[in-house]
C-alpha cells in the first residue's frame, strides 16, 4: 500500500475529519531483544488527526512498536520521525548520531503515552501528577498549570479528585488521570498501550469515552487495543501485527468485513468468539 | 551495697553529662547527614556509574564495611598526622562516622531505588524527564519510603556508635561519663547515667521515627483510606495486568 492509497482508504473516519500532513513516519524499523526479532521492517505513516488502532495477539510486538516510537526502547534499524523529530538521533551531513538522554527527553515531551498499568506517580496527589512535568520540566507557572490541570480533570470526568492519591482511585479513574497527565504536556501525538486491558469490564467504557472525545477533538492517536467497538467507532485505520510485522492495514469496515490476511480472519474469529 | 541514688540523680543533670548528651546528638545528626550524602553518591556510582566509578564505590563500601569503626577513627585521628594530614577531634569523629555510615547506607539506598517499579521510569521518561529529573522527582521520593525504616534504625545505631569516638577524646556522652567517673570514683553511677541518657535519646528518636514513617506512608498506607471498591479493583487490575 502506498502513502497515496492510505489517504484514500474508503469509509474511514478520515472522511468526516480533516487529516493533516504525516506526523508519524516509521520506516523499516527493526528491533531485537537478543536473538528475539521483535520488530521486522515495520513501516507506518500516521497523519495529523488520524486515529490508528493496532491489534494482534500477545507477543506480536505492539508494545515494543509504541515504546520505540516514544524512545522508551532504542531501535536497531530504520527511522522514526514523530512530531517533527527524528526520534533518538540527530542528522548531521547525512550522518546519524544517537542523542543523549537529555536530548531524547526533549523529543519525548511532544509525545504522550498511556500505559496498561497506568503508572501514575503514587507518592503525589492527582493534581500533582498532572502538574509535575509542566511545572518542573517546562518550568511553566504553577498557578497557570494548575488551572489547566483542573480543566483536564473536568475533561476526563474527575473534577472532584484533584487532592486524592492514586491509590484511592479505581482503575478506570487512574487511567483517566494518566490520560490527563499526558495531555498536560500538550503532546502532538498520543500513544495508548492497551489502556483498558487491566480494567474491570464496567470501567472500560469510561476510559474509551475519554479517548473517543479526544479523537473527535482532532488528537493524533495510535492505540493498541482489543476493544473492537472502539476501533469501529473511532479508528481511521486498523492494523494487525503478527510476528513483528504489519500484516493487515485497512479502514475499520474493510478490516472487520473483508480482511485480506488469513491472520486477520483468525484473529477476529478468536476475538469475536471470546 | 554501695549504690548511691544521690550521685545517680546528681549526675543525671550534671553539666558535663548534659554537654555530652548534646554533643552526642549533634555529632550523630551531622555524621548521619553527611553519611547519607555519601551513601546516595556511592549507590548512584554503583548503579549507574562507569566501570571506574563502580569500582571506586565497591572499594569504598568493601573497605569501610570490612574494618571496625574503632580502627577507622583511630587511623583518621592518630594515624593520618604521620602523612601530614592533621584533623581536629571533631573533624576526625565526623569524618570517621560519616564514612562508615555512608558505606552501610549505600546498600540500603541501592535496594530502595531498585524497589521502585520499572513502570515509574517509563512514565517519567514518557513525560520527558531527563535522568536527573526522574531520579529527583520520581524515583528517589518513592525509594525514600523503602529507605526510611532502615535509615531510622541506622540512626538509632549511630546514636550509640558515637560512643566509640570517646577513644579519640571526643567529649560526647561516653567520654563525659568516663571523666565523671574519675572525679569521685562513682563508676557505676556515672556509666549508668550515661546508659540512661542513651536510652532517652534512642526512645525520643523512636517517636520521631514513627512520625516520619507515617508521613511517608500517607500516600500509600491505610491512612489514605482506600475505598473497598477501589481496592478490589486495584487487586483485580494488578492480577490481570500481570508482569508489565
Ligand atoms: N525488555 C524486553 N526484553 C526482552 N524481551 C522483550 C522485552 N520487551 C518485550 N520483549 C519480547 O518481545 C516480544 C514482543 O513483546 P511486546 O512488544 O510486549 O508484544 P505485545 O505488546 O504485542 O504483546 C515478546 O516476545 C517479548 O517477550
Ligand atoms: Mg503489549
Amino acid at each position: 500500500m502506498t502513502q497515496q492509497d492510505k489517504q484514500l482508504v474508503p469509509g474511514g473516519k478520515a472522511a468526516d475529519r480533516m487529516l493533516g500532513p504525516p506526523i508519524v513516519m516509521i520506516e523499516k524499523v527493526c528491533k531485537s531483544f537478543g536473538e528475539n526479532h521483535v520488530l521486522r521492517d515495520v513501516s507506518l505513516t500516521v497523519r495529523q488527526g488520524e486515529v490508528v488502532v493496532i491489534c494482534g495477539r500477545s507477543g506480536s510486538g505492539k508494545s515494543t512498536l509504541l515504546r520505540c516510537i516514544d524512545q522508551l526502547e532504542t531501535i536497531d534499524g530504520g527511522t522514526i520521525r514523530a512530531a517533527g523529530h527524528l526520534m533518538g538521533f540527530r542528522e548531521r551531513n547525512g550522518k546519524r548520531q544517537p542523542l543523549r538522554d537529555a536530548e531524547i527527553a526533549v523529543q519525548q515531551r511532544d509525545l504522550g503515552m498511556v500505559f496498561q498499568n497506568f503508572n501514575l506517580f503514587p507518592h503525589i496527589s492527582v493534581i500533582e501528577n498532572i502538574t509535575l512535568a509542566p511545572v518542573r520540566i517546562l518550568k511553566r507557572k504553577r498557578a497557570e498549570v494548575r488551572e489547566e490541570a483542573r480543566e483536564l480533570l473536568k475533561r476526563v470526568g474527575l473534577p472532584d479528585k484533584e487532592n486524592a492519591y492514586p491509590r484511592q482511585l479505581s482503575g478506570g479513574q487512574q487511567q483517566r488521570v494518566a490520560i490527563a497527565r499526558a495531555l498536560a504536556m500538550k503532546p502532538k501525538v498520543m500513544l495508548f498501550d492497551e489502556p483498558t486491558s487491566a480494567l474491570d469490564p464496567e470501567m472500560i467504557s469510561e476510559v474509551l469515552d475519554v479517548m473517543t472525545g479526544l479523537s473527535e477533538q482532532g488528537m493524533t492517536m495510535i492505540v493498541v487495543t482489543h476493544e473492537m467497538g472502539f476501533a469501529r467507532a473511532a479508528a481511521d485505520r486498523v492494523i494487525l501485527m503478527h510476528d513483528g510485522g504489519i500484516v493487515e492495514e485497512a479502514a475499520p469496515e474493510k478490516f472487520f468485513g473483508n480482511p485480506e490476511s488469513e491472520h486477520t480472519r483468525l484473529f477476529l474469529s478468536k476475538i469475536l468468539h471470546h | 551495697m554501695n549504690w548511691s541514688w544521690d550521685f545517680f540523680f546528681a549526675y543525671l543533670t550534671n553539666g558535663l553529662m548534659l554537654r555530652g548528651a548534646w554533643t552526642t546528638i549533634w555529632l550523630s545528626v551531622i555524621s548521619m547527614i553527611i553519611g547519607l550524602g555519601l551513601g546516595v553518591v556511592a549507590a548512584m556510582m554503583k548503579m549507574y556509574g562507569s566501570r571506574a566509578l563502580r569500582w571506586i564505590a565497591e572499594f569504598y563500601i568493601w573497605l569501610f564495611r570490612g574494618t571496625p569503626i574503632l580502627i577507622q577513627l583511630v587511623i583518621i585521628y592518630t594515624g593520618l598526622p604521620q602523612l601530614g594530614i592533621r584533623l581536629t577531634v571533631i573533624e576526625s569523629a565526623i569524618i570517621g562516622l560519616a564514612l562508615n555510615e555512608g558505606a552501610y547506607l549505600a546498600e540500603v539506598i541501592r535496594s530502595g531505588i531498585m524497589s521502585v517499579d520499572k513502570g515509574q521510569t517509563d512514565a517519567s521518561r514518557a513525560v520527558g524527564m531527563t535522568w536527573r529529573q526522574r531520579m529527583w522527582l520520581v524515583i528517589l521520593p518513592q525509594a525514600t519510603r523503602t529507605i526510611i525504616p532502615p535509615l531510622g534504625n541506622q540512626f538509632n545505631g549511630m546514636l550509640k556508635t558515637t560512643s566509640l569516638a570517646s577513644v579519640i577524646s571526643m567529649e560526647e556522652l561516653m567520654r563525659s561519663a568516663q571523666m565523671l567517673a574519675q572525679i569521685e570514683f562513682r563508676v557505676l553511677e556515672s556509666y549508668t547515667v550515661a546508659a540512661v541518657w542513651y536510652l532517652v535519646l534512642v526512645s525520643i528518636w523512636g517517636l520521631i521515627q514513627m512520625r516520619i514513617e507515617a508521613h511517608y506512608e500517607k500516600p500509600f498506607g491505610p491512612a489514605a483510606a482506600v475505598s473497598p471498591e477501589a481496592r478490589r479493583d486495584l487487586e483485580k487490575a494488578l492480577e490481570k495486568a500481570g508482569p508489565a
